[in-house]
């Protein structure tokens, strides 16, 4: 989905703040949030780490953006649990004494993006990013839709999250490391002597024109 | 239907989830104290400090980092989650490599630990790719412009962490004042190593 998520190459952020000797948590409910996501995936298996970054993904944008980073964990992970029942919107705002915000809905299994083939790839080959899009979850940055690139290494095959997001039985494929020079992504406006290397499913990719 | 009420803020809207799985009795009591003091004995960037220090003193440790970071990282006992596949990027005078995750903030948790909250900040996570020389100057990085930079973006499964140049000067060094040297900041590649 073309979520908020999707921030590569987003202009108008500004400056990076950053923090010296910044702690791992800021403040308790960080950390009890952090160790509640991974008792759901590890333990209780009530979701995939797919499912997860989806289910934060389907936040509004302006919560996403207001929210830090272990709210929107805080958001998922409450999204997912009532969306699977096991718990229910009305018991977390009783419980938090105010409103309690979700993420927006699912879309359809029937709407999520192609997948079978694998290891089609190798070092050296030069690869061109399909230009699909799918209300679904997705692997795939906006800002390397149809671009090419140089397959630069190939990762061991790993489950197919556009289906895994959805609870559909993901096959898994391999995924290539692929260097995108800056021009190719950002134009003439482009700096010079850039390269991005991103990681891509063998689905989302086709041999270069 | 939007709700009306007051937004709770996000502590008591992570009591009321804690509590709601509490009742449910879906975590057993102790479970999710045990795995706050796990995050932070596991995930932390002082193991990779440590694998830096290793590779710049034993060149066969160093191939075998360049070669299969996974296995070389859990020969000095850091694996675990979000350490499956790690891929290891080896800095030269010709290319300086800095990692990202645009879409969420993955990151190497057993070499890198969880990370910092400017990693996670939407400023770096959208900047980096598109003007990668500027954002490490802005950062206090000056890349000279015949370095190339190579941003590398974590988009699937495979784990990245830089290994940075070794600075000059520390030849005579011991491998624990190397490693006291590494910062978190160097491994992702927004800065590199001095000596002392």
């Amino acid at each position: 989905m073309d979520g908020i998520h999707d921030m590569g190459g987003m202009e108008g952020f500004g400056a990076i703040e950053m923090e010296p000797d910044e702690p791992t948590f800021h403040e308790p409910w960080q950390a009890r949030v952090f160790a509640m996501n991974s008792a759901c995936i590890g333990i209780l298996k009530a979701y995939n780490a797919d499912e997860y970054r989806h289910a934060v993904e389907r936040m509004s944008p302006t919560h996403y953006l207001s929210a830090h980073y272990y709210e929107r964990m805080l958001t998922g992970i409450a999204t997912l649990l009532v969306e699977g029942g096991t718990l229910t919107h009305e018991q977390l705002e009783a419980y938090a004494s105010g409103a309690f915000r979700l993420s927006g809905p699912l879309a359809s299994p029937q709407q999520v993006g192609r997948s079978g083939v694998d290891g089609r790839f190798a070092i050296g080959d030069t690869v061109r990013v399909l230009d699909w899009q799918t209300p679904g979850h997705t692997r795939v940055p906006r800002y390397v839709r149809g671009k090419e690139g140089i397959v630069r290494h190939v990762a061991p095959a790993f489950p197919y999250p556009d289906h895994s997001a959805h609870g559909l039985l993901g096959r898994s494929e391999s995924t290539y490391h692929v260097e995108f020079t800056a021009r190719e992504l950002w134009g003439e406006q482009a700096e010079e002597g850039a390269t991005v290397v991103v990681d891509l499913w063998d689905s989302y990719l086709a041999e270069a024109r | 239907m939007k709700s009306h009420k007051q937004n709770a803020s996000p502590a008591a809207r992570a009591a009321a989830l804690e509590h709601a799985l509490e009742e449910g009795g879906l975590i057993a009591e102790g479970v999710l104290d045990s795995l706050e003091t796990a995050a932070e004995d596991h995930f932390d960037w002082h193991h990779g400090a440590r694998v830096v220090a290793r590779a710049w003193v034993d060149p066969d440790y160093r191939a075998r980092l360049l070669a299969d970071g996974t296995a070389a990282c859990a020969e000095l006992g850091f694996a675990g989650p979000q350490g499956e596949y790690i891929v290891v990027l080896e800095a030269t005078a010709e290319c300086h490599h800095v990692i990202v995750c645009t879409q969420c903030s993955c990151t190497a948790w057993p070499v890198l630990g969880l990370p910092p909250d400017w990693y996670k900040s939407p400023a770096y996570r959208a900047r980096v790719v598109r003007e990668p020389r500027r954002v490490l100057s802005e950062m206090g990085l000056r890349v000279p412009a015949e370095v190339a930079i190579r941003v590398t973006d974590t988009t699937a499964e495979t784990r990245f962490m830089v290994l940075p140049l070794r600075p000059e000067g520390t030849d005579d060094w011991s491998e624990d004042q190397l490693a006291a040297i590494v910062t978190r900041e160097a491994m992702i590649g927004i800065a590199v190593v001095v000596a002392g």
